[in-house]
């Protein structure tokens, strides 16, 4: 039965609500002129040009090697905790993955304010620390304090992928290995570790997006001065009201997550292929 | 015997790290004191306050009812919607989809200005019907992708079979199709449900004067620091979710053995 006139409701909300916002901003990002109407805008490159000066440069940079931070961090600390969970007896290892999804389900603004709360001046870990007779530290409104968020919030996207690619490896496959000799580390770096890249794959695009467009973590844990390339864009659109540079800004940011995903999802794809063993 | 001892303590160790800052938050949430600095007692007044609190009451009422709007109406959209997907061919298929998965894909704050562009360049007033839209729109895509792996199980012949028998498309669908697709619509409706309630990024750029939600309330609040109504908040919301949990849970268990599976 095809009725396929029933998606063209959606495909006209679809043309409205996604196609024409984005074709606006991409509009918006090469063209300058007055706000509001559409017929005295000029074509210009001044946006992007403008966006090529050191100082927001520097933005971009920082905000792509924090995600990066993160995202290594994530893994480094996800991967060990999802090999754990995948080992355990499947009751066991269905109450960890619970456990960690649970945080996942609270607000993450809520989630973030936590931090605020124990990293502040007058916060709890200052509490014990000063209680036990040192000086408060500053330990929030800095490069840490937002790094230390991203990683807080993102880890159960690094843990969940990777766990979910563990648990699906053919025991079998890791007997033959220990029979035909290997041992534990060469049966790790040969046959798990391979296995779970396309788990990795997926966390790292899983963290390392939300990372590098997030202006919330930012703004809380690193204060009203910190910038990144979200908080650019949130501060262009809400308060400054340049929509053009504003634009501009979001067309580089999703052009460069696009770019990533792609190249990701590339090698991803090669794995799977060429790997043989599927 | 070390290396086991080892797991155990690395597994603790990252779950206090998941759950201690939420564990003193909600202690806090008790303490007599304003700042974190002391302890001085026990005290239900944050969520009096919270309760009294004109802001954060207007804010939950609207984060629920454009929850429970905008998961009505991508439920709706969503399945005729992916039922006339189903049926297309392959190039248009890939094509829509394709449209589809870009909210899915894009930075939730790139979808935010874009609507926000949008909802300015036909000069709507920002408010309640913008910020429905804009999670309308964000909500589709998901129960679309919830919906269509259910089409593609179901058997092609089944509707068919219904209308050689002489039902019509409409009976048909309502009456065949419906039913096997269910528990993707069900999935779907939850999953829109959710992602609304938790959203943040795409409503601080689409609310209008006096229509905010809980998460834009606790962006604001705590821009300003801390303050323990938030503190209470949180407390109540991470125990509703805990409760939800223990329902969704009892009842999943109980169909488990009805029907075998979990979804």
């Amino acid at each position: 039965m095809r009725m396929k006139w029933t998606s063209y409701p959606y495909i006209l909300w679809m043309i409205i609500f996604i196609v024409v916002p984005l074709a606006l901003i991409l509009l918006y990002s090469f063209t300058v002129g007055e706000e509001g109407g559409i017929t005295n805008l000029r074509f210009s490159l001044d946006n992007f040009r403008r966006f090529l000066d050191p100082k927001y440069l520097d933005v971009l940079w920082i905000s792509i090697n924090l995600a990066l931070k993160s995202t290594l961090i994530t893994m480094v600390l996800g991967y060990p905790l999802a090999m754990i969970i995948a080992k355990e007896k499947p009751k066991k290892r269905n109450v960890m993955i619970l456990l960690l999804v649970i945080p996942m389900w609270m607000n993450f603004l809520l989630r973030t304010y936590a931090w605020l709360t124990l990293l502040g001046k007058n916060g709890f870990i200052n509490y014990i620390i000063t209680k036990l007779g040192f000086a408060p530290l500053n330990l929030i409104y800095n490069d840490r304090a937002v790094l230390l968020g991203m990683v807080y919030n993102f880890l159960p996207f690094m843990v969940l992928p990777i766990y979910s690619v563990l648990v699906k490896i053919d025991k079998s496959l890791i007997e033959a290995a220990e029979d035909l000799g290997a041992n534990k580390f060469e049966v790790f770096s040969k046959v798990t570790f391979p296995l779970s890249i396309p788990g990795i794959i997926t966390g790292i695009t899983m963290v390392f997006m939300p990372a590098v467009s997030t202006f919330v973590i930012s703004r809380l844990l690193g204060g009203g001065q910190y910038m990144l390339i979200g908080n650019l864009v949130e501060q262009q659109y809400l308060w400054v009201g340049d929509w053009h540079f504003g634009s501009a800004i979001s067309i580089i940011m999703m052009a460069f997550i696009l770019v990533t995903m792609a190249i990701t999802a590339k090698f991803d794809n090669q794995k799977e292929g060429g790997g043989g063993l599927w | 015997m070390v290396s086991r001892g080892l797991k155990r303590l690395y597994t603790f160790l990252m779950f206090l790290f998941i759950y201690a800052p939420i564990v003193v938050l909600i202690i806090f949430s008790f303490n007599n004191a304003r700042t974190r600095g002391t302890w001085s007692g026990f005290t239900l007044k944050w969520y009096a306050e919270l309760f009294r609190d004109k802001e954060v009451l207007t804010a939950l009422y609207y984060t629920i009812l454009v929850a429970i709007l905008s998961a009505i109406i991508s439920t709706i959209i969503g399945t005729i919607a992916a039922i006339g997907i189903y049926g297309m061919t392959k190039v248009r298929r890939k094509i829509i989809l394709n449209l589809n998965y870009l909210p899915v894909l894009n930075p939730d704050i790139v979808t935010a200005v874009s609507l926000m562009t949008l909802f300015r360049f036909l000069r709507i007033e920002f408010g309640f019907i913008t910020l429905l839209l804009s999670h309308i729109t964000f909500c589709i895509p998901y129960v679309i992708l919830s919906i269509l792996p259910k089409l593609r199980q179901m058997n092609k012949h089944l509707a068919e079979a219904a209308m050689d028998l002489g039902a019509t498309p409409f009976y048909a669908l309502r009456k065949v199709i419906i039913p096997e697709i269910k528990p993707g619509i069900v999935t779907g409706a939850l999953l829109a449900f959710t992602l609304s309630i938790d959203d943040f990024v795409i409503s601080f750029f689409n609310k209008g004067p006096g229509v905010s939600n809980i998460s834009i309330t606790v962006y604001s609040m705590a821009r300003r620091g801390i303050n323990p109504v938030i503190n209470a908040l949180s407390a109540l919301m991470f125990t509703g979710l805990i409760i939800l949990l223990l329902i969704i849970n009892s009842r999943s268990s109980k169909s488990i053995g009805e029907r075998g599976d979990i979804i």
